[in-house]
């Protein structure tokens, strides 16, 4: 009995009237955990009733803790008839299973009906007592902290970061049982949300295992999703990065100076409370004295869910899948170098072997799901990898033969709808594939790395992409705390500013033809010409210039068709459309006079007549990178006198734009000053480079060429109809107006003073196309024209915070029908100070700091980080055992008035896509959020159409998420996504459905400029800290 | 091809009050379109029309799924569907609960019944307010009057805390509900030239000095519980009023009034012998008024009494304001030598508010 949950219901506010007679309603409620339910008393006649209720007592698992969430229903009470539901509450458990997020769930969360929306609002306590239990581990993964940033979290440092996690789960969708015929859309609604929620709860929990059995207690860039896979199920998937995080602190930066193997005794997140990480920290793991075996660390344990990807599975279930040819997918890479480097060169070689076979050793994808890294992490980026795989669902006949997972949790008896070996062997393919490129590049990892689905009727394609890299060794290795000691004596040390962009493969043995030339900023090593990334741009990398949001889109038609027809013709188009997605990418990013792109999202959605793809990046100029070479244009016919005016004009457009580009972006590189050190760039060769940039394809799609012959990326040919396309579509592409500036990463590159203004938007737009004999062209035209028409949109909205910039702009697209092209954005707008000198590059690393290891910089600030972080709290619950000591509920109440806004009563709750709040310090993770609802209407027009709809359930869902992060006693969500926005409507029976899938960190964090009252309000948690220490 | 589905939702609700403005007076999202674009909107941000139809579009649905928590402004600051700055909250609820005087100066004093609502569409017509914000306007009136209605306490008060306004317009919405309470003749032509402003003042002036919540004082607590303390007009005091008719019938005591009063008056005014020649006259009339108030029917028709009995004939013999204020202020004060006259406070009471809605009503 490892559990106790405590919940409390306080009072209710503005609850719809349920009787139409006296106008009021008779409320109670009735709380559900697992199978135990508890009911208040009915208070009458009001709709602000106040219950008061005793606490309600579960003595649950801990697994059940992780898995379920606690249900809360508020009732009309009808004496005559069937009570009627006003609506429930969800509320996860987890943040409370981890001692140093939230220790008490406390405040109004909104009433959610699936069919009327929100209904009124109800108080609540909840509280978690766990118990010490030898047997922890079983089946729970308690303590295992969540994160969905993509970076290391502020305010703690990454011990070792061990790799990738996974997991899938897989059940029936509850909308295609039987059972649904039967019953009313309000419960097969929730019938569904519940499901989801517990098979999120198990994904997590599952997670949290693997990663305890790695010996790390953080999973950081969790990504969840979902697959509606219709008749033939819902597949949850999550893929994370594992971590060892530390908090930073004064003391645990002295212990690891010190005593590195020590260090979890003292250390606040490692406090042997009840979640119980001392184990974890004290395992000695083998990997020190012996070679490791391959799969290490799968999880073994009986008890465990099966090996995910045990290489010997065989994948003959799934006979009818068309697959790509793999080799066709593009492998986009544009290399960096650093091999070759001239004195450390077989010394790094030799280094770089052995991370290479120890981490292929530790684990079989070596991949992160991270985006950004502390300092001295990324060594080498080799360039983008990506794979793509066209499968066909397949309903499994007989469930019951099969391997069967029936949830017990569940309210019916179900079974699986599929093996999840399937789902897990076509994935674990995709990354084998991923690994391969990785490897041609010369690079033994993949960061920044992603998956996705798109699914229409039984064709999915299932994509995953990232950048291939070389990592330090030094944080892949267990136990090893020795940051910032003499572990550099292998490394010639590259510049912090331009070493990322080394190649990291052979130049003699490249693996497609690019265009090396010698850093432009150590003069030392080779960089490619052109680097593609899916990262965030390094903090310390130079850049020259603002950097720009970029966007390749197409469309293309296809058949309509069945089964492996369709799933063949989808995969015959898929190279072409990465081809031409490639190439607009590539001149867009010359038109811009820029370099490299960071953060290169590519999505390919499929439909029943047309696939959509949608390349999202951040140029930028990267000053280690030679300057682009421009566009040329050229004529097949040259002679024709005619033709060759309408090229030249067109030419001086293209010349024009790119001029004018320059300056709105400030690129101005610095010219090269010969007399650097040692430069050994000839002078001829790097004439003949930028000479032959202009006239020679350094397009490393090598494999793909054969669509285009070998006609330069660069050059484009005016007869051409697609280079025509092409130039329409550069030339349309307007820039941002004067004050905006939008990229796709977390922070714009070239812009570092942050002010504090945002404003976190999601915004959906559907187009109907009417006109049903459409071209390619007409169809890109359209859909150019939706893109380029939101972001304008965009500008016009947030005209008032100029100077602004859009920030993590999140395109996701979609054919949810036949004709509908959706397009759905997430971002955020945040203001900077226009009055920014080059000097301020500095400050730079602060907004970004928290996860930095560079002590020099950060020491300073992560004391006073520290004298805010709740290691105190931490520290007392390490000597009393009770959760909720009333030291640090004090202080968070304290901390909650301060941020209670002038007389409203609700707590204000910012939310960013981001990792960070500009002008603010994270002092605090309270767990991750992660909701997912459903929402239905049968009165479409009398909520204002399918808009009205919408903007209502995206406004709810928005209320629901800032609700759970102030009970949570939270002020803020970082690194917040929507990855799911499903919509079906049928306006003519009056309906829509629609489901969301949001997630994110709730975090406290305070201004900066607080920082020094704040510090004194935890002095007393502090001093009480270190009398704990004595006597611990 | 069509947009299908086109919305923007942010984390804080973005409103602009521009859109807001003509949400409220009723345009319509293409009229409003048209508005936007003639005020130059089309040179910020390089926007188009497209962009703007959008924009304003979505607006109007924030706006018009807002306006269901504008009903109960209370609400709006803990409801937690929409995140607005208590700075906005603020704007949002005063613009919404602000009326147009042309609008309001048509309604002022009628029944706030399903009758009058019928009659919005004349309204609009005549006021060239749109029938929509003819409508909100009136809804407001009604909701405002219903929720004071069964509330104890002071009027003004009770308004600014339940409806979040600022002091200026929970004075204006006491006025409505004042005159929607005691019906107050307004709508007659010779009333035509009062503003609706005049009336404010002259409702403010009632209801400080004539109801039962003005003679228990703002630091009395008992009688602030009284129901419609401030709606209704005192009316023991209204029966006082009777005694003043001594002044009018008893001869000897017209007489010295006028002669203290003429006395006074003296060469200090140039209309100073059509003032002697009709103080008998305004003296009736004025007494009379107040003689009269006990009758639901002649509180009704105070206002236009005032007019024809008094500012008429001072208006016809062509008193400027300076002279208006000049015999008032004697008439008034005359009075407290009268040793005879022992109605003094009644007196005061009465002619202080008389004294005042003289005032501001005499203009043309």
């Amino acid at each position: 009995m490892p559990g106790k949950l405590k919940a409390k219901i306080v009072a209710g506010r503005h609850l719809p009237v349920m009787d139409r007679a006296s106008d009021l309603t008779d409320a109670f409620v009735e709380v559900k955990f697992g199978n135990t339910t508890f009911k208040t008393d009915v208070y009458p006649k009001s709709l602000n009733p106040q219950w008061n209720s005793e606490w309600f007592k579960f003595e649950v698992d801990d697994e059940d803790l992780q898995d379920e969430p606690l249900q809360i229903t508020v009732l009309d009470h009808d004496t005559y008839s069937a009570n009627d539901a006003i609506g429930k509450v969800y509320i996860d458990i987890d943040p409370l299973l981890c001692t140093e997020a939230a220790s008490v769930i406390s405040g109004w969360f909104p009433i959610y009906d699936t069919i009327h929306g929100i209904r009124g609002e109800i108080n609540v306590l909840v509280k978690v007592e766990l118990f010490n239990d030898l047997n922890r581990f079983r089946q729970s993964s308690c303590g295992v902290k969540f994160f969905c940033t993509t970076s290391i979290p502020r305010g703690y440092r990454a011990a070792t970061v061990h790799g990738f996690v996974e997991e899938l789960v897989v059940n029936e969708d509850p909308e295609y049982q039987w059972i649904d015929r039967i019953r009313t859309p309000r419960a097969s609604n929730e019938a569904r949300q519940r499901l989801i929620s517990l098979m999120s709860g198990e994904l997590q929990r599952k997670i949290g295992l693997k990663v305890l059995e790695m010996g790390g207690n953080a999973v950081v860039g969790y990504l969840q999703c979902f697959d509606l896979e219709g008749e033939s199920g819902l597949v949850v998937r999550a893929i994370g990065t594992a971590c060892s995080l530390e908090k930073l602190s004064s003391g645990s930066i002295l212990n690891t100076h010190t005593h590195p193997n020590t260090a979890p005794a003292s250390n606040a997140c490692n406090s042997p409370s009840k979640d119980g990480k001392e184990p974890v920290f004290g395992e000695d793991l083998p990997s020190s004295s012996g070679p490791p075996t391959p799969f290490r660390a799968l999880p073994t344990s009986s008890s465990s869910p099966p090996p995910p990807f045990s290489p010997s599975k065989p994948c003959s279930r799934q006979s009818s899948s068309s697959d790509t040819d793999l080799s066709l997918t593009p492998k986009t890479g544009m290399g960096s170098g650093g091999s070759a480097g001239k004195e450390a060169g077989p010394l790094k070689t030799l280094l770089r072997q052995q991370t290479q076979t120890a981490l292929e050793q530790r684990q079989e994808f070596p991949f992160f799901t991270l985006t950004s890294f502390p300092s001295a992490f990324l060594l080498h980026v080799g360039g983008v990898v990506n794979a793509r795989s066209v499968k066909l669902l397949d309903r499994i006949h007989n469930p019951a033969l099969g391997n069967t997972r029936s949830y017990k949790l569940l309210d019916w008896n179900s079974v699986t709808a599929d093996e999840p070996e399937t789902r897990d062997a076509w994935w674990e393919e995709i990354r084998q594939e991923i690994k391969s490129h990785a490897k041609a590049l010369g690079c033994h990892a993949v960061v920044g790395y992603s998956e996705s689905t798109s699914i229409c009727e039984e064709v999915c394609i299932l994509s995953a992409s990232g950048t291939a890299a070389i990592l330090n060794h030094r944080y892949m290795r267990e136990g090893c705390l020795d940051i910032g000691s003499t572990d550099h004596r292998f490394e010639e040390p590259s510049p912090p500013t331009c070493g990322f962009c080394h190649i990291p493969y052979d130049e003699l043995n490249m693996p497609f033809p690019a265009q090396l030339t010698y850093c432009y900023h150590c003069r030392r090593q080779k960089v490619p010409d052109v680097l593609f990334t899916t990262i965030d741009l390094p903090a310390e990398a130079a850049v020259t210039g603002k950097g720009c949001h970029i966007q390749a889109r197409l469309c293309r038609l296809k058949k309509k068709a069945q089964g492996e027809v369709n799933a063949t013709a989808i995969s015959n188009l898929l190279p072409f459309m990465e081809y031409e997605l490639h190439t607009q990418l590539m001149n867009k990013l010359k038109l811009r006079s820029m370099n490299a792109l960071f953060g290169l999202r590519i999505q390919i959605s499929v439909g029943e007549n047309m696939l959509l793809g949608l390349a999202s990046a951040t140029g930028v100029y990267l000053t280690a990178l030679p300057a682009p070479g421009g566009i040329q244009i050229a004529g097949k016919t040259p002679g024709d006198p005619s033709n060759e005016q309408h090229i030249l004009t067109i030419q001086k457009r293209i010349n024009d734009a790119i001029a004018k580009n320059k300056e709105l972006y400030q690129i101005n590189p610095p010219e090269l000053t010969e007399e650097g050190v040692g430069s050994p760039i000839p002078e001829p060769r790097q004439r003949s480079r930028l000479f032959r940039s202009h006239s020679e394809s350094s397009d490393e799609l090598s494999e793909l060429d054969l669509s285009h012959g070998k006609k330069d990326a660069f050059v484009l040919e005016i007869d051409d109809t697609d280079a025509v396309e092409d130039i329409h579509s550069l030339l349309t592409d307007a820039n941002p107006p004067i004050g905006f500036y939008s990229c796709n990463t977390e922070t714009m590159p070239g812009i570092y003073n942050w002010t504090s203004g945002i404003q976190m938007f999601t915004s959906v737009r559907i187009l109907r196309l009417s006109n049903t004999n459409l071209t390619n062209q007409g169809l890109n035209k359209i859909f150019t024209d939706l893109c380029e028409n939101l972001l304008k949109s965009f500008y016009f909205k947030l005209r008032s915070m100029v100077p602004c910039c859009l920030c993590h702009l999140n395109f996701t697209v979609a054919v949810p029908e036949e004709e509908l092209i959706q397009v759905a954005v997430t971002a955020v707008a945040m203001t900077f100070d226009k009055d920014q000198t080059q000097e301020k590059l500095a400050e730079k690393l602060i907004p970004k700091g928290g996860s930095d290891t560079d002590e020099q910089l950060q020491f300073p600030l992560e004391l006073c980080a520290d004298s805010s972080n709740s290691q105190p709290s931490s520290k007392i619950s390490v000597s009393s055992l009770e959760h909720s000591s009333p030291l640090p509920e004090g202080r968070s109440r304290s901390l909650r008035s301060s941020r209670s806004f002038g007389g409203s009563s609700v707590t204000v709750v910012k939310m960013t896509p981001l990792s960070f709040l500009p002008g603010t310090r994270i002092i605090k993770y309270l767990g991750i959020i992660n909701m997912f609802f459903i929402r239905e209407t049968t009165s479409l027009r009398e909520e204002g159409g399918v808009s009205g709809f919408l903007h209502s359930f995206i406004a709810e869902v928005f209320a629901m998420v800032r609700a759970h992060v102030a009970a949570l006693g939270g002020n803020a969500v970082v690194s917040y996504s929507m990855q799911d926005c499903v919509l079906m409507e049928n306006p003519n029976k009056n309906q829509a459905q629609c489901l969301i899938n949001v997630s994110g960190d709730a975090v406290i964090c305070v201004r900066e400029s607080d920082q020094d009252s704040l510090a004194s309000t935890t002095t007393i948690g502090h001093s009480c800290s270190s009398t704990t220490d004595v006597t611990t | 091809m069509s947009v299908e589905l086109d919305v923007f939702v942010g984390n804080t609700t973005i409103m602009d009050e521009e859109v807001y403005q003509l949400w409220l007076d009723g345009y319509t999202v293409t009229d409003a379109v048209k508005v936007r674009m003639e005020g130059g909107v089309l040179d910020e941000c390089e926007a188009n029309a497209d962009v703007v139809l959008s924009d304003t579009m979505d607006q109007y649905r924030t706006f018009h799924m807002c306006e269901r928590l504008l009903h109960s402004p209370a609400k709006l600051a803990n409801q937690l569907l929409y995140q607005i700055t208590p700075h906005r909250q603020t704007i949002l609820i005063e613009r919404y609960y602000a009326f147009d005087d042309g609008f309001v100066r048509e309604v002022l004093g009628k029944k706030l019944s399903k009758g009058t609502k019928k009659d919005l569409d004349d309204i609009s017509a005549k006021t060239g307010v749109t029938l929509k914000s003819c409508r909100r306007q009136f809804d407001n009136f009604k909701r405002v009057f219903k929720v004071v209605e069964e509330l104890k306490g002071p009027l003004v008060e009770n308004i600014r805390h339940h409806f979040l306004l600022s002091d200026k317009l929970a004075k204006d919405y006491a006025a409505i509900v004042f005159f929607a309470n005691n019906r107050f003749e307004t709508g007659k032509r010779k009333l035509q030239y009062l503003t609706f402003q005049d009336f404010a003042f002259c409702a403010g002036q009632l209801i400080n000095n004539w109801t039962v919540g003005a003679v228990a004082g703002p630091d009395s607590f008992v009688d602030n519980m009284v129901e419609d303390m401030d709606v209704d007009l005192d009316k023991e005091f209204l029966q006082e009023l009777k005694e003043l008719k001594i002044l009018i019938t008893d001869k000897d005591l017209l007489d010295q009034h006028k002669s203290l009063v003429c006395t006074a008056l003296r060469g200090k005014t140039k209309t100073f012998n059509e003032m002697e020649a009709n103080f008998k006259n305004l003296s009736r009339g004025l007494v009379n008024i107040a003689a009269k108030l006990t009758n639901t029917k002649d509180v009704r028709d105070f206002f236009i009494d005032l007019v024809e009995k008094f500012i008429e004939p001072c208006r016809s013999d062509r008193w400027t304001a300076a002279d208006m204020k000049l015999y008032l202020t004697h008439y008034t004060n005359s009075v407290h030598i009268l040793d005879t006259f022992k109605h003094q406070i009644v007196w005061d009471r009465y002619m202080g508010v008389i004294k005042s809605c003289i005032f501001k009503m005499y203009h043309d």
